[in-house]
């Protein structure tokens, strides 16, 4: 029977098209749906893992949530180093890690940061070692698969984020040197290129104490960095390079840029050290209450809580969504009447055929079943054309668009509830051709054979 | 494999359709039942084939009662051909037959289904769709589809009402020629005297009631 129902599908191939096509245009949107409210999700909830706060310029908080944890947007500024001391020093504070940001490569941003890091996102070092001196690098699992990035090459970062960024500089003067690789964790680290946060200053030929005294930590890395022992880094080279047309780097050369995109900020001395922002993680509960209150009041900096901003980014995509999902329903519904519209017109013509097969010996139950099958037959090719649609639409969005590769997006990533939308969708298909079918199944054959 | 009709009787819109029908036809016989339009033919045809339950009166193939269990006494002994309904639309000549095999018998045999294509001379359109085939080859089908399932009664109503004489010829021949394959018994109801010269016994129909 089902060799019949394929052979009646086929006798009307343009009503057949059409019915799966809408079924398909619906599963492919509700799978991109589920795929992306999930994974986005579930890639939120990862990346902040073990992040209670973060602190850093004023601005917008979902933006410094999105630059210092998912690191998909601009930098909302800079913060004074003495911060990464005040929040150390606090007893409510567990853990307070430095980010220093501005620089890419080859579209992976450089992060200057601390061995902190690697204990918030619990990395591991699969070839090589961790940084150590300024200009080493530790690449991310995917930064070193898509570079072919290897121990001991060196490589130039660029200022900005984007690969293709305009206005992009390299700063041939101070290359970096991979000394390692981590293990993948299928987080945001993957995606990112370490190094010491000093690095990113020498890079942009910001003067700074080696000791950085004023943090009040034990940040004396004595002679590993093997260079001078000052560590004053003039860079003078760095004067060769323009930073004229970086609006994300200003200097005392262009006071009156806004400060964002960058550890940089322009002092009436020059260059001073700065950091982007600094993700922190309370010892107990009592730091929830204290230390964000005491961040925008006391201080110039803002605090944003990840949660909060992630529940906010959601809730403002969430409308969006849910309409989209609703039409996307519909789209399954007024397939499901297509089907229907169609199974009852062939019930209609097609009787002759039926009442002949119920001559030939097929019983109620079975051409009853061929016509529940033409509908089932139709919604599981719909939903099969539309789930896979949508999974090459996110494989070719994620080579297109490039921020959704940074969100981790998976193409195919098979997810339960995507089951439980292809059974619906089966059942959408059955209950459409039911009526059809009981209409099959009381045709008296004698009746139409006399009509004949 | 003997066809017993006893007693039977219909009425239709508080019209008697059918009287007090009665004959017996032997295995392997050949019997034309003639009778013009209106007379009842095809609604004792209906009858005999367990499409239809009689008012009053039964129909039994050897031990089976048809009017109590007409689909399975039809599926597993019968062969039929109508008029107009001839093949199923969707399907090619041959996949008709083969469905008609798999739906009486179980399963299907291909080799015999190309062997009656070929000895019904309409091999060549086995691939055809019934649109596709004249009158001719769409009841030469037909036939093909009945006499493939091997039955023990052979029964066709109006076989050659849309063929001209050369046809009515050939497919009287091809009924007779299907059932001797099939050792069935056959059973044609007709209102086209031209076939009575093919049959050695003739029973006729007039206004529900089999003439003596």
């Amino acid at each position: 029977m089902i060799s019949l129902a394929l052979a009646y599908l086929r006798d009307r191939p343009l009503t057949t098209a059409l019915n799966v096509l809408l079924l398909a245009i619906a599963v492919a949107m509700l799978v991109l749906l589920l795929q992306f409210g999930s994974q986005a999700n579930e890639r939120f909830e990862r990346d902040a893992r073990g992040v209670d706060l973060v602190v850093g310029s004023k601005g917008s908080p979902l933006q410094l949530i999105l630059s210092s944890i998912f690191h998909v947007d601009q930098p909302t500024g800079n913060i004074p180093l003495s911060s990464l001391n005040l929040l150390r020093t606090d007893p409510a504070v567990a853990r307070a890690v430095p980010l220093a940001l501005g620089d890419n490569f080859e579209g992976y941003r450089i992060v200057g940061t601390d061995e902190s890091f690697a204990a918030l996102y619990g990395t591991e070092i699969a070839e090589g070692r961790t940084f150590d001196a300024p200009l080493e690098a530790v690449l991310g699992s995917k930064v070193a698969a898509e570079t072919g990035a290897d121990l001991g090459q060196k490589f130039i970062g660029s200022h900005g984020f984007g690969e293709d960024e305009e206005g992009e500089q390299g700063h041939d003067h101070a290359p970096f040197e991979t000394v390692g690789i981590l293990k993948p964790t299928g987080t945001v680290v993957d995606r990112l290129i370490l190094t010491t946060y000093e690095s990113v200053w020498d890079v942009h030929g910001i003067e700074h104490d080696h000791d950085h005294s004023d943090e009040g930590e034990a940040h004396d890395h004595g002679d590993e960095h093997g260079h001078d022992d000052d560590h004053n880094h003039s860079h003078d080279e760095a004067d060769d390079h323009d930073h004229s047309t970086e609006d994300a780097v200003p200097t005392t050369e262009l006071p009156d840029q806004p400060q964002r995109n960058s550890i940089l900020q322009a002092s009436g001395n020059g260059l001073e050290p700065e950091l982007t922002a600094l993700l922190v993680t309370y010892r107990n509960a009592s730091g929830a209450i204290r230390i964000p209150a005491m961040v925008n009041r006391q201080t110039e900096m803002q605090s944003a809580v990840p949660a909060t901003e992630t529940a906010r980014l959601l809730e403002l995509m969430g409308a969006s969504i849910d309409g989209i999902r609703i039409f996307a329903w519909l789209l399954a519904v007024t397939g499901g009447l297509a089907i229907f519209v169609a199974l009852l017109n062939m019930a209609r013509s097609r009787e002759g055929d039926l009442a002949l097969l119920r001559v030939m010996g097929a019983s109620r139950v079975q051409v009853f079943a061929t016509v529940i099958m033409e509908g089932v037959i139709t919604a599981a090719l719909g939903a099969g054309i539309g789930w896979l649609g949508a999974h090459t639409l996110i494989m070719a969005a994620r080579q297109s668009f490039p921020t959704l590769a940074d969100l981790g997006l998976q193409p195919w990533q098979p997810m339960p509830a995507e089951a439980g939308l292809l059974a619906a969708v089966l059942v959408i298909g059955i209950l459409a051709a039911l009526i059809p079918a009981m209409r099959v199944y009381r045709i008296d054959p004698a009746r139409v054979l006399a009509r004949n | 494999m003997q066809l017993a009709v006893q007693g039977v009787g219909l009425s239709y819109g508080g019209r008697r359709v059918l009287s007090d029908i009665s004959f017996l036809l032997d295995a392997r016989e050949r019997v034309l039942l003639l009778g013009p339009s209106g007379s009842g033919k095809s609604s004792l045809l209906n009858i005999i084939c367990g499409l239809q339950t009689p008012d009053e009166g039964s129909v039994s193939v050897g031990d089976a009662e048809v009017t109590k269990n007409g689909d399975a006494v039809r599926k597993r002994h019968m062969g039929i051909i109508f008029q107009t309904l001839r093949l199923v639309s969707a399907l090619t000549v041959r996949a008709n037959l083969l469905l008609a095999q798999r739906l009486q018998t179980g399963s299907t045999d291909a080799a015999y289904v190309d062997a009656t294509l070929d000895r019904l001379g309409i091999a060549d359109r086995a691939k055809a769709r019934p649109f596709e085939l004249s009158q001719g080859e769409a009841q030469r089908a037909a036939i093909a589809r009945a006499v493939v399932v091997k039955p023990q009664i052979l029964i066709a109503d109006e076989p050659t009402s849309a063929l001209d004489h050369a046809n009515t010829e050939s497919v009287a021949k091809l009924l007779m020629e299907a059932a001797d394959d099939a050792d069935a018994t056959l059973l044609i109801a007709t209102h086209d005297d031209r076939l009575k010269s093919h049959f050695a016994r003739t029973l006729t129909l007039h206004e529900g009631r089999i003439e003596p």
